[in-house]
């Protein structure tokens, strides 16, 4: 069953003004998605009850924390909701396992009516050999993954995520994604996920809701979202393109890529090889439209590997003058091209027409 | 060196011991209020908190001595429950003490308590401690070096306290006469000797104290004037 959240926000200052006025049926983690200076951080911290601003209305499930109107502001720590903060926040004074203890005594459940269990919280995390180890001995993954769990174990009936990626490298990202990911599986309860990345949303979250200049422009599925190129002045210019479930049909080593096969498809995708994907396993690209390029007929002396017949089913003017959108089908998939009205006159490109699209890279560590 | 009257050299750390004790409990919640309040009273608080500092013991003690005295209130109350009055005893001295080393307790601790990072105790918040909890875990154990800094700073302040007790408690030897009042006694009566020996134990006290709290921080201390 579904969780309701309503949230009617204002909040006016010189440079910025919030507008949100929405209620979302939360189930699993939802993300809350938009550039930086949208407005996601503050909707959370007034959701969540930390020091803010913001005057309205807040309620989960009924229950009211905040209603400006009638002077009603619930504090933090009555709230059943925790927020990840950006910034980690552990407590320096002790150790690990001292972290999670207290994120436990601060619960407000009670032992018995906890839904998450610390075992398969330290499980999924690999937290088992941090347990000894002080906060500032730890990497910035690593307080991630503890502050996490914190969160995690305080059991709230609603877990609040802001940022929980940033400032890390791509290299910690990768590491910390796939344990974010288990983590937010094992959590029964609905999490809500502020990013300003993409890629981040598509991997964690089934829906999205797109926030800009204080406002919620947009909500749905995210696979339909990511597609939709209406999202193109929220996600940035390049940001725009397909999510694709592909089956890992093998690793080549040598040449150090993974094949994917593509749902209906005869040809497959090379990626950089990622070992740790086992053979047979769904894993969920991104290909984002700038990176999609289209021939007319098969190329040669090419550096681009992944060159995969389709057909062009339809051909859409972008809003940004200049530029066409190709919807392509490859097998059962779909691609985006982000291809320009010039290139389309020069090769007369038609609606039905069979062309090679030219993928010069995959985005899969975030999927 | 003359023989030292041990009196008023146990005298004065008693009252020392009392008057960091007694301003723990009074000045850490009065820090913790003003380093996180956003009150329009913040000032007002602050700016008595601090009056000790800048008032010349003399008018600080007249006003002791009038709010301590028999025919006071305060005074009088304490007189009807205890059957003592308040001046010229050792009780009231160490309430002058108290509130003549207020600021050497609050403005450490406060200064320490603002410059903890803000987002550990939002996260103990939000993960459901109470404001209590939060200050309790989290905040207190973070400021461990603050306390540490406010206690010795407020013990070495009453250790060389005049003015304040001269004013309210006199020199009554074993009650009041600590040693900066043995120490003027006795440079006005002409007895050198005995005043070089106190003054000399008086500064080697206080050197130690700020010494072994120096020493111990690697982090320079913030300062308290």
């Amino acid at each position: 069953m579904a969780d309701r959240l309503q949230l009617t926000l204002a909040q006016t200052l010189p440079e910025f003004d919030l507008a949100v006025d929405t209620t979302l049926d939360l189930t699993g983690p939802t993300a809350l998605f938009g550039p930086s200076g949208s407005g996601k951080s503050t909707v959370l911290r007034a959701i969540a009850g930390l020091p803010n601003h913001v005057r309205g209305l807040v309620s989960f499930n009924g229950t009211r924390w905040l209603d400006s109107d009638q002077g009603l502001q619930v504090p933090a720590h009555q709230r059943n909701v925790t927020l990840l903060l950006q910034a980690p926040g552990l407590f320096a004074n002790t150790t690990v396992a001292g972290n999670l203890d207290l994120a436990e005594q601060f619960s407000r459940r009670r032992r018995a009516e906890r839904a998450t269990d610390r075992d398969a919280v330290l499980q999924a995390l690999d937290l088992g050999p941090l347990l000894g180890r002080r906060p500032d001995t730890l990497s910035g993954g690593e307080q991630r993954r503890v502050a996490l769990a914190r969160a995690l174990l305080s059991s709230p009936d609603l877990l609040l995520l802001d940022e929980p990626l940033t400032g890390l490298d791509a290299a910690r990202k990768r590491d910390i994604l796939p344990y974010l990911k288990d983590a937010l599986a094992t959590f029964q309860r609905p999490a809500l996920l502020v990013s300003h990345d993409i890629g981040e949303v598509a991997a964690l979250c089934e829906q999205m809701v797109v926030m800009d200049a204080g406002r919620i422009r947009q909500r749905g599925a995210t696979d339909a979202l990511i597609e939709d190129l209406a999202l193109t002045p929220y996600t940035g210019r390049f940001e725009a393109g397909v999510l694709i479930d592909g089956e890992v049909a093998g690793h080549d080593p040598h040449r150090y890529l993974t094949a994917v096969r593509l749902p209906g498809a005869t040809s497959t995708l090379s990626m950089p090889l990622s070992e740790s994907l086992l053979p047979g396993e769904t894993i969920r690209l991104r290909v984002r439209a700038r990176d999609v390029a289209v021939a007319t007929e098969p190329p040669r002396g090419l550096s681009i590997r992944n060159v995969l017949p389709g057909t062009l089913l339809s051909l859409t003017p972008e809003p940004t003058p200049g530029f066409v959108d190709a919807l392509i089908a490859v097998g059962d998939a779909r691609l985006r091209a982000r291809l320009t009205r010039a290139a389309v006159q020069e090769l007369e490109l038609k609606e039905g027409q069979s062309i090679f699209a030219l993928v010069k890279s995959v985005s899969f560590d975030l999927g | 060196m003359a023989a030292v009257d041990p009196g008023a050299l146990f005298l004065t750390l008693t009252l020392a011991f009392w008057t960091t004790a007694a301003l723990l409990v009074i000045g850490t919640p009065l820090a913790w209020w003003l380093s996180q309040t956003r009150s329009r009273l913040k000032p007002v608080l602050q700016a008595v908190t601090a009056l000790p500092l800048v008032l010349p013991p003399t008018v600080l003690g007249f006003y002791l001595l009038l709010l301590l005295s028999p025919t006071s209130p305060l005074g009088s109350f304490w007189l009807t429950v205890t059957g003592d009055t308040l001046t010229f005893t050792f009780s009231g001295i160490l309430i002058a003490s108290i509130v003549y080393s207020l600021p050497f307790m609050v403005q450490p601790l406060q200064a320490s308590f603002e410059q903890l990072d803000p987002a550990p105790l939002e996260a103990a918040a939000t993960l459901g401690a109470s404001p209590w909890q939060v200050f309790r875990r989290v905040a207190a154990p973070l400021a461990g070096r603050g306390f540490l800094t406010a206690s010795v700073l407020t013990f070495a302040h009453t250790l060389g306290e005049f003015g304040v007790v001269l004013m309210v408690g006199g020199n009554i030897p074993g009650e009041t006469r600590v040693i900066s009042i043995e120490i003027y006694e006795q440079v006005e009566t002409l007895r050198y000797a005995e005043a070089h020996t106190l003054a000399a134990i008086l500064l080697g006290l206080a050197f130690l104290v700020l010494l072994a709290l120096y020493a111990g921080s690697r982090r320079p201390l913030m300062a308290v004037r």
